[in-house]
């Protein structure tokens, strides 16, 4: 409890494939209301470290701090319910339901509806006002009756992103949420992103390739690489970071 | 949106009022009302199968197991315990389900085609148990010895044994208070979650659905149904049979959900109307009938993948 709270903290992590080391002794604090980027080559134990946080898979040894709680032994969906929440790399979502079914699910889940086997009106209303305002937020609610799986690339994005709001999470982890999208879609999720982040101040930490979006959006920095932790510091200090220039930067500019 | 939702009453309504007048229009076109009860009784089970394969995505080809046991839950009740009706189906659902339920909590962290080998296997099990227990359930001569009782209502008694039309509609009973709790289920948010880990798991579990936990109980709910569909089966041949239980069983229902449609709701209900019409007009003519269903099932599988009702959705749409 001591100053402010760390919304994540996560002390010496390790995760061993066998032989092979694909995250090495990380440590990781978030602040509450902090965008934290991760970059690093192919291979660097990004999306690895992303189920080490998100519960995919147990570390190998060290501890995982949520909200001052650990949950380095919780089972992912424990972690959901506690307001962790994570959209991937490959969007996941329920391609035959609307976009409004599918972020109704993530609000009856987040309101404990789960084994409900009614809602009554009033609760109903609630979870119907919870989807419309999370679909304006992400900018889909002209959408909202359209299945998910005939949606351009870029929409699917922003509906993943909006079940995840609709949890109403205390940190937000997203997995290179521009993969695969062209320019006008990228600056698009970005001013998203950027608005969440800035507008109403979610914790977020994501991983990302594009250059542009992580200078753009970051407070911090964390450069990866070989499943080490190579720098961390605000977009300034990484750009001024030499060993940072010749193991990563340096060749992607 | 309202003018789907009306036409989905019509349907819906339409639904009904075959059911409701099945003993009067099934006499002039050949059939007849233990004709139209054996439908519906398949139907309940092809539909407590389709509850898990087509609204949580999970594939059991065991299910005949829990068919089975409630078909012998309902007939060693009758024969041994009381001479009650109503309690002959409490016995046969609580036998069905709570045996799939417990073996449940042992499967239901297999996914596909493990899921599947491992309830054959279960199913298996219980198939030899009847098979070879003769003392109890009369072994490969099934068991019989047992026949369903007048309802009795105290003031008055109504004779479903003799009165084929009143045991329809004894049945129909049955069989609309059990489909009414499934289309009660899936309406829930519990069935929307089950609707969620059917389009995808992962997804499922980072909205902090505690899956296998959602599975097990879709699973146990629909081995209730299917003991239930079991009781009734017992009810209508006055007989249980360990075939019942065989997985060749569990293959039919799996053929009648899928030839009707796994993805609605009443799709299979449509199907075990087909399997058990053609069979009984089929096998009347050659003991080869399973040939011709499955060339039916084969040509359904090929050419409207999702199944007759999915079929006839679609071109209305």
């Amino acid at each position: 409890m001591s100053e402010a709270i760390n919304v994540l903290e996560i002390q010496n992590v390790t995760k061993r494939f066998g032989n092979l080391v694909a995250v090495r002794d990380i440590s990781l604090q978030v602040a509450k209301g902090e965008m934290c980027a991760i970059i690093g080559p192919n291979g660097a134990g990004k999306t690895t470290f992303f189920n080490l946080i998100s519960g995919f898979f147990p570390p190998t040894s060290g501890t995982i701090k949520f909200d001052g709680h650990d949950i380095t032994k919780l089972a992912t969906h424990q972690r959901v319910i506690r307001g962790m929440a994570r959209t991937f790399q490959i969007t996941e979502i329920f391609p035959e339901l609307t976009v409004f079914e599918n972020v109704r699910t993530a609000a009856e889940v987040a309101a404990g509806y789960r084994l409900r086997p009614w809602v009554n009106r009033a609760e109903a209303a609630q979870i119907h006002q919870r989807v419309e305002a999370t679909l304006k937020l992400v900018s889909l609610e002209a959408k909202a009756d359209r299945l998910v799986g005939e949606l351009s690339h870029g929409d699917q994005r922003a509906s993943e992103i909006a079940m995840a709001l609709a949890l109403q999470p205390h940190l937000l982890l997203l997995d290179e949420p521009t993969a695969g999208m062209g320019d006008q879609e990228t600056y698009q999720i970005t001013q998203l992103i950027h608005r969440l982040h800035r507008d109403s101040n979610y914790t977020i930490v994501l991983i990302e390739h594009d250059m542009r979006v992580v200078f753009h959006l970051a407070d911090r920095i964390c450069v990866l690489d070989q499943g080490r932790m190579l720098a961390q510091g605000t977009p300034k200090e990484i750009a001024a970071n030499e060993t940072v220039q010749a193991a990563y930067l340096g060749n992607a500019a | 949106m309202s003018s789907a939702q009306t036409r989905n009453l019509i349907v819906l309504a339409g639904i009904w009022a075959v059911l409701l007048l099945a003993p009067y229009w099934m006499a002039p076109l050949g059939g007849y009302t233990a004709l139209a009860t054996r439908v519906l009784v398949l139907g309940l089970a092809a539909m407590s199968l389709n509850f898990l394969l087509g609204f949580t995505g999970v594939l059991s080809f065991g299910h005949a197991a829990w068919f089975g046991l409630g078909a012998y839950g309902a007939g060693l009740t009758l024969k041994f315990l009381a001479l009650s009706t109503p309690l002959a189906l409490v016995a046969g659902i609580l036998l069905g389900g709570i045996c799939g339920g417990l073996l449940g909590l042992l499967i239901v962290r297999r996914r596909g085609v493990y899921f599947a080998m491992v309830t054959i296997a279960f199913g298996q099990v219980f198939y030899y148990i009847a098979f070879q227990w003769s003392s109890l359930t009369g072994g490969d001569d099934g068991l019989r010895g047992f026949s369903r009782q007048p309802l009795d209502f105290g003031l008055f008694k109504i004779d479903i044994l003799s009165e084929p039309n009143n045991f329809y509609y004894f049945v129909l009973f049955c069989f609309a208070l059990a489909v009414g709790i499934m289309g009660f289920v899936l309406r829930s948010p519990f069935g929307r979650t089950m609707i969620a880990i059917r389009e995808n798991e992962r997804r499922s579990r980072f909205l902090g659905i505690p899956v296998e936990r959602h599975i097990w109980i879709a699973f146990t709910m629909s081995c209730f149904f299917m003991g239930f569909a079991g009781a009734l089966y017992a009810l209508v041949n006055n007989f249980a049979d360990p075939r019942g239980l065989h997985y060749s069983q569990s293959g039919d229902f799996v053929m009648m959900a899928v030839m009707g449609g796994m993805r609605s709701f009443w799709g299979p209900l449509l199907g075990a109307a087909v399997f058990v019409v053609l069979q009984d007009y089929l096998s009347s003519i050659t003991v080869n009938w399973m040939s011709f269903v499955g060339l039916l099932f084969v040509l359904v599988v090929l050419f409207f993948p999702r199944g007759l009702l999915g079929f006839l959705q679609r071109s209305r749409a």
